[in-house]
């Protein structure tokens, strides 16, 4: 693809899709809405958190001997 | 000199907000968002070009905002902060099948409003190119749309992203090149 093609696939992709205007407004006030979901979202633990627990529990498990060292880099 | 004195105590102020949001003070969490709302709106409009998506984006955004409060680092800022966890959010909404419902948004071209050579062919062609977008993956599609309708700045995008200038470039390039394949098989040479 050489520049001209670049130029002109940005030119169709600009006219396909408008560009926003500057400096838009939601409709409403969102403050409601950031509040409810604050009030019924507790935070959850990402899953990379329970993954990682998960895989703690397993070593120690399945390597008892490996818990001292574990504990010793909690 | 009233000027500067105000100014100084405007940022001191602003740094005493960001300070106790950072300890999780939902009072100066309201003042960041009131002050930070219309930005991140904007933002995320800009990606997912539908306005009901980015109120519901936004709220979403400044709850994980909030949730991330002990992360923050206010030496390094509030808006570029929160622009990314925005892109995030966007992201997220882009990989999941929500994304397909929403994508005839009023934002998408309306063929009349543009003086054209052939109408006809004009929009179709436009239409495709819109639908041919909507199928690259979200990543490409972020960079492309950000940079190319929008035109916002590499180093803002890359920031957003959390990847370097030369990535963006990179997705926007792929995303160009996908573009054209598609367009191309369906018989359309741009």
């Amino acid at each position: 693809m050489n520049t001209h093609d670049d130029e002109s696939m940005k030119q169709l992709l600009r006219e396909a899709l408008p560009a926003v205007e500057d400096n838009p407004e939601p409709a409403r006030d969102l403050w409601p809405a950031v509040l409810k979901r604050m009030d019924e979202r507790p935070p959850m633990p990402p899953w990379f958190d329970w993954a990682l627990l998960g895989g703690l529990v397993g070593l120690a498990a399945f390597f008892p001997s490996a818990i001292p060292v574990l504990l010793y880099y909690l | 000199m009233a000027t500067g004195a105000q100014a100084s105590l405007d940022e001191q102020q602003s740094q005493e907000h960001l300070l106790a949001f950072r300890h999780g003070d939902v009072d100066a969490f309201e003042v960041l968002f009131r002050l930070h709302q219309r930005a991140v709106y904007g933002w995320i409009l800009r990606m997912v070009r539908n306005p009901a998506t980015a109120e519901d984006l936004t709220a979403e955004t400044f709850w994980r905002i909030y949730q991330a409060h002990a992360r923050f680092d206010p030496a390094r800022g509030f808006e570029g902060w929160a622009r990314r966890i925005a892109t995030h959010a966007a992201l997220d909404w882009m990989r999941s099948r929500k994304s397909e419902r929403a994508l005839t948004s009023e934002l998408s071209f309306d063929p009349a409003a543009r003086p054209v050579e052939d109408p006809a062919v004009a929009a179709e062609v436009r239409l495709k190119t819109a639908a041919a977008f909507r199928k690259l993956p979200p990543k490409l599609r972020i960079a492309a749309v950000l940079a190319v309708v929008e035109q916002q700045p590499h180093k803002e995008i890359a920031d957003a992203l959390g990847i370097s200038v030369a990535a963006v470039k990179l997705r926007v390039f792929r995303a160009l090149r996908l573009l054209r394949k598609d367009l191309e098989r369906q018989g359309i040479r741009p």
